[in-house]
């Protein structure tokens, strides 16, 4: 009886939603896999990198000395002393490099985006940018190497590493500030002219504000990218295992320096020197990035 | 302060492309203005040559004079900041400020232009944002982000912003195709309060609304595609869409058109 009943109520056609089929099944099962092991294969360097970083670099760092000392008049076989020198090369040579880069960088990136749209001097400029961000950094040294020691004769010294780091920071100012101003919508643009206000106040007070929170994201992470680098340091500037506060003249040492002179140290003090200064240098940088996000979460905009 | 609009024989051109043929066309002061028509037939950009903001598309050009209260806006010697200036321009998507807080938003034009004076910012604030009947639901909230308002809300505090700077002539480009119906009513009864100080233009899709809120219709046409668009006529909006003079009229108003 019920049987009969469900028989002449089932509809005439099959029902419209069918389960998935065994083909899409597997399909999805092999997707899956792949997507898993690739990201695997990318976390797992990393963490290995980190888990070497912080297992030989974690020690040399909690000893007091470290932040306060620099390695001034220490044998290579003393296993005392500390990177503070390098660190303060390490950020002042940053933070030099952030203060010429970041105008040069978000300037060139304005008059590309709102003044220079289709012009000669905009494609030249972009053209240049995009040579530029190709440049090896050791290139970039030699060039600063040239130009500031040998033709205008000053002396090596942590200046000369920063403009060789500014090349290889302005360029990427310069692309971020470009892909965030060429997001703002042009509406605002028009509301802001609209009301009668000029065209550079617009950019200064509206464009630029809103566009805020990526600039400063890319200048930082522009920034942690350069503060790793070596090569123009060991060309233009030279390490100094002693304190030198003076950005314009002298050797100054900075962690990459550090650890470059270190590695060649066979002794103890060397291997804790070494890793110390590589689990500082990511300290700060991680640092920075985390300055980055409080930046741009703070200048983002709110809803 | 409102002033009257004369438009004289106004070719508008982007780049090569031919837009709007010859128009020419009256604007009494403290009457609202409304342009209707099928879309593409340059609406828009008459609008936006109205405050020299078609200007700001690269390649975009306007022949022929637009005279404020007699003074050609299009004259050589004639600062178009100025010009935007008096005359003010609500769009059709609201677009507050998204950094800016609520007030900030409604004082962006006297803040910008230099004014520091925080009394006199907080009344002009106030006054805006009254004139926008807006002031009752956000005046607790000021400090909030301008972003943070529903869409109806967005739209007159866009509305409170261009009318903070005092402009002589207020346009609008669909201030309403964004909204409910209720908003709407909103603002088109706000428009007929704006009317007593201001000279206001308004686009619009909606023949209601037309209808409703102005005293004067103006009907664009497109002659043809890949054609200019030209002013068909232009009358009373009594007579408009009662008794209009143009047969294209009537067919569209009817809803014959195409
Ligand atoms: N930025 C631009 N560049 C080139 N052509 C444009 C631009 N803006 C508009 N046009 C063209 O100008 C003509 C008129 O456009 P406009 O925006 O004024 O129409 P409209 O009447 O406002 O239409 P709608 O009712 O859809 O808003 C159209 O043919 C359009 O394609
Ligand atoms: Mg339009």
């Amino acid at each position: 009886m019920t049987t009969a009943m469900m028989d002449l109520e089932r509809p005439a056609t099959g029902p419209t939603f069918q389960g998935v089929s065994a083909g899409r099944k597997a399909k999805n099962v092999l997707a899956t896999t792949l997507v898993t092991l690739a990201f695997l294969l990318a976390v797992v360097p990393l963490v290995w990198v980190l888990w070497s970083v912080v297992e030989k670099g974690l020690e040399p760092i909690l000893r007091a000395d470290w932040w306060s000392h620099s390695l001034s008049g220490l044998r290579p076989y003393e296993d005392m002393g500390g990177a503070y020198h390098a660190i303060y090369g390490t950020v002042v040579q940053g933070l030099t490099t952030a203060l010429l880069s970041v105008p040069i960088g978000v300037m060139v990136g304005v008059y590309l985006v709102e003044y220079g749209t289709g012009t000669r001097l905009a494609r030249i400029t972009t053209f240049m940018v995009d040579i530029l961000t190709g440049v090896p950094s050791i290139v970039a040294g030699l060039f600063i190497y040239a130009l500031w020691i040998t033709i205008f004769g000053f002396s090596r010294s942590a200046l000369a590493v920063s403009l060789a780091l500014l090349l290889l920071m302005v360029p990427v100012v310069v692309r971020t500030t470009e892909e965030m101003l060429r997001i703002v919508p042009n509406e605002l643009r028009e509301a802001s002219y609209a009301l009668g206000i000029p065209k550079w106040k617009t950019i200064v007070k509206v464009v630029l504000p809103t566009a805020l929170s990526g600039i400063v994201t890319g200048i930082m992470l522009g920034l942690a990218r350069v503060m790793g680098e070596t090569a123009p340091a060991l060309v233009v500037g030279a390490y100094a295992p002693y304190i030198n506060f003076n950005v314009f003249d002298g050797n100054m040492a900075n962690l990459p320096l550090l650890m470059n002179d270190q590695f060649a140290n066979p002794e103890t003090a060397g291997f804790n020197r070494t890793w110390g200064a590589a689990m500082t240098l990511v300290l700060i940088i991680m640092l920075f990035n985390l300055l980055a996000t409080v930046i741009s979460r703070w200048s983002a905009i709110k809803k | 302060m409102a002033k009257r609009i004369d438009i004289k024989d106004v070719n508008i051109y982007y780049g090569k492309f031919h837009a709007v043929d010859s128009v020419t066309l009256s604007v009494p002061p403290r009457s609202v203005t409304a342009f209707i028509g099928p879309s593409g037939c340059g609406k828009s950009t008459v609008l936006r040559s109205l405050n020299r903001m078609h200007e700001v598309t690269p390649g975009a050009r306007v022949e022929g004079r637009v005279l404020l209260d007699g003074e050609d806006i299009y004259a050589p010697s004639v600062d178009p900041v100025e010009v935007r200036r008096t005359i003010g321009m609500v769009f059709q998507r609201p677009n507050p400020f998204p950094t800016m807080s609520i007030r900030d938003n409604v004082v962006a034009g006297l803040k910008l232009a230099g004014v520091r004076n925080r009394k006199k910012l907080d009344e002009v604030c106030e006054r805006s944002l009254r004139g926008a009947n807006l002031w009752e639901e956000v005046k607790d909230r000021l400090d909030r982000p301008g972003g943070g308002l529903s869409g109806g809300q967005q739209q007159r505090l866009c509305i409170a912003r261009a009318i903070a700077v005092q402009p002589d002539v207020l346009l609008m480009d669909e201030p309403c195709s964004a909204l409910d119906p209720i908003s709407t009513l909103a603002i088109e009864d706000l428009i007929t309060e704006l009317k007593q100080d201001f000279t206001i233009v308004i686009v619009t899709h909606n023949m209601q609304q037309a209808a409703r809120v102005s005293d004067q219709t103006a009907f664009f046409n497109l002659a043809g595609v890949g054609q200019p668009g030209r002013l068909v006529e232009v009358d009373d909006t009594e007579k408009i869409f009662s008794n209009p003079s143009q047969k294209a009229t009537e067919d569209y108003i009817s809803g014959r058109f195409g």
